[in-house]
């Protein structure tokens, strides 16, 4: 799976609050209202800016505090292809593979926005075109793989029936 | 997977972090310290697997004990299995929460499956919305309530109190269990030595239709607590010391696993404080020893048997540190991160316009003692208010019962519906421009109170309750009233 964007480049502790604020949420159901305030507390505008195949960079503990899965939902929802960053909170990576919203951990230093980033899921790259270079990626288990490429865990579960972890 | 393990001089290498959903892996040509400890896997992958107190234990015998983490996962998955293991294990009981829940439910519907795997085994809580400040929100627990009926699972109504604490009380969380909710506070569930962690919502309802996930078994992080409080400290100030100590990504995946002498002198209420916050360093769970309080909160409220467990003598541990309390202050942190953490006497004088006291982290009986304890005889500040808001209704009804109430209402305090509320930043307590709030609840990011232009600053009930009645942030022994 290859995946091309421009980086759109966050630093640490990125927390589920900042990516959706819980106020929001109790105003509507509505994820075509809610989508429209992802970061706005810390980046007035992302969302009217976002073009489809974005990838977020972050730095580390990206996704921290809240577990709500709307996060990942929403950046996914409003065109974002990919989020690459030096660590993640458990929480979010989980719903990310979980929603298949590919997560890839990689050391994101000196990515500055607009950069047209290429990740190659397979082999575990992240090119960077504008700048010239290329950088390992941390790689997902075997289990977490299938999830992703069956487009997240209902659609593994719903065709598979059970997990299947051992030997993975 | 088998490794040869030993401790390094130097090492340059291409390097491999332990766990691929946390640090870079590949990351090629990384100089390692003396202190440092690799794993060399039998495909030849070289690992860092922590420093030397690790190794020492390593030496020590051909059989590596296991921390309470892995024990519970062990467990829980019919194999022996270590720190960074993939497995998939029963899990005992499955919480969502009103804001993750409905998602959860609507996923579970979208798998088709006719049942749940037990609808003995999961339970919703009408929490963070209750009661309903909009028509969404109100629309949300509809929803709710018909997928209950239907299935036959368990609810906590509306004004029952938070998923976390009813879990707690009415005896679903037991010794040695590994629970999941749709609530990244669900590491609070390890004061009863369970393994509580965060779920998605996708995930819970494949918990839902299963009763198993997935797990990476987490390395372990050490800390014994030792020695007696100064006045004025409790158990909160201990986690924000964790907090300034580890950062907010510290124990990033990790179990934090959490003893000592000074904890088996704690309370539940106390000890849940400390494990409620551990989420907020990273860590994946956090656990405690059972132990006789445990034992004696859980009489007459277990729900199920159980079977407790304990960490091996030689538990491998990835890092272990003692702090003795005695050294401790009342901490706060500063806006806008729980790790911001300072001693009070670094702030004192910073004006505050609320106080929150309650909520999932403080809002137990005896964390309504403790502030009392700084109320009783004073007023509020004249232009500070107040919030209580009880963990749940059955804490709502012992403040009754017990007179603490009538202090706090006498004293001009608004008391909130038991529920997540201001804390969560949906209703009941939302800050005005420029305000400044000094809550006993575990997360003061930007906008949480619902205004990204408010200032939260976060401490325990003592100090909270010292706010209230100076206006300002001020150490809790410093009242004039006796807080020991």
């Amino acid at each position: 799976m290859i995946l091309k964007g421009r980086a759109r480049v966050f630093g640490d502790d990125v927390n589920t609050d900042y990516i959706i604020a819980a106020r929001h949420r109790s105003q509507t159901t509505d994820l075509k209202d809610l989508v429209q305030h992802i970061m706005e507390d810390i980046r007035p505008g992302f969302y009217e800016s976002v073009r489809p195949g974005d990838i977020i960079t972050g730095g580390h503990n990206f996704g921290c505090g809240s577990s709500r899965e709307h996060a990942p939902y929403l950046l996914k929802e409003a065109g974002i292809g990919c989020i690459v960053a030096a660590s993640f909170a458990r929480i979010f990576y989980r719903n990310c593979i979980n929603l298949g919203l590919p997560a890839v951990i990689c050391d994101t230093a000196e990515i500055a926005e607009g950069d047209q980033l290429k990740v190659d899921l397979d082999e575990g790259v992240l090119y960077n075109l504008t700048q010239g270079w290329e950088r390992k990626t941390g790689r997902l288990p075997q289990i977490m793989q299938k999830i992703l490429r069956e487009g997240g865990v209902l659609n593994y579960i719903s065709r598979h029936g059970d997990f299947e972890v051992k030997g993975s | 997977m088998r490794f040869l393990e030993f401790s390094v001089g130097w090492y340059l290498g291409c390097l491999h972090s332990l766990d691929p959903a946390v640090g870079y892996q590949n990351r090629p040509w990384v100089m390692m310290r003396g202190q440092d400890v690799v794993r060399v896997s039998d495909s030849g992958e070289v690992i860092l697997a922590g420093t030397r107190s690790v190794n020492s234990q390593l030496k020590r015998g051909v059989r590596m004990g296991k921390t309470i983490a892995e024990k519970i996962l062990s467990r829980k998955a019919n194999e022996d299995v270590k720190a960074y293991d993939l497995v998939v294990a029963e899990v005992d009981m499955v919480m969502g929460t009103d804001t993750n829940g409905p998602t959860a439910m609507e996923y579970f519907r979208k798998l088709g499956k006719e049942q749940v795997f037990d609808p003995k085994r999961i339970a919703f809580a009408l929490d963070h919305l209750y009661p309903c400040p909009t028509a969404a929100a109100a629309n949300i627990h509809h929803v709710m309530r018909e997928f209950v009926s239907e299935y036959g699972v368990i609810l906590f109504e509306g004004g029952e109190g938070i998923g976390h604490q009813l879990m707690v009380e009415m005896g679903y969380v037991l010794p040695g269990e590994l629970i999941v909710a749709t609530d990244s506070h669900t590491t609070t569930y390890g004061a009863f030595n369970s393994f509580g962690t965060g779920f998605g919502s996708a995930e819970a309802a494949v918990v839902m239709a299963t009763g198993k996930s997935w797990f990476r078994v987490p390395g372990t992080v050490r800390v014994d607590f030792t020695g007696e409080f100064a006045p004025g400290v409790v158990s909160k100030d201990m986690v924000l010391y964790l907090l300034g100590r580890f950062g907010t990504r510290g124990l990033l995946y990790k179990a934090l696993e959490i003893g000592g002498d000074a904890v088996a002198r704690l309370s539940m209420a106390e000890r849940m404080t400390i494990t409620n916050m551990a989420v907020e360093m990273g860590a994946k769970t956090a656990v405690m020893d059972c132990d006789q309080i445990t034992l004696q909160y859980l009489e007459e409220r277990a729900k199920r048997d159980f079977t407790p467990v304990e960490a091996d003598d030689d538990a491998v541990y990835e890092e272990r540190i003692t702090v003795d309390v005695s050294d401790l202050e009342p901490m706060v942190a500063l806006p806008h991160s729980p790790s911001n953490v300072v001693p009070v006497s670094e702030v004192c004088g910073t004006r505050v316009d609320q106080v929150l006291i309650g909520y999932c982290t403080n809002g137990r009986y005896e964390d309504f003692v403790a502030a009392a304890k700084v109320l009783n005889g004073n007023k509020l500040a004249r232009r500070t208010r107040l919030i209580i808001c009880p963990a749940s209704r059955a804490v709502y009804q012992k403040l009754v019962q017990s007179g603490l109430m009538e202090l706090f209402l006498s004293l001009g305090a608004a008391i909130a519906s038991p529920g997540c509320g201001a804390c969560a930043g949906y209703h009941t307590g939302i800050l005005a421009d420029g305000e400044v709030c000094l809550a006993t609840t575990n997360r003061n990011f930007k906008g949480r109170i619902g205004n990204p232009k408010a200032d939260i600053y976060l401490g325990s009930p003592l100090t909270a309750a010292a706010a209230a009645v100076a206006g300002e942030i001020i150490a809790p022994d410093q009242l004039g009233v006796n807080v020991a």
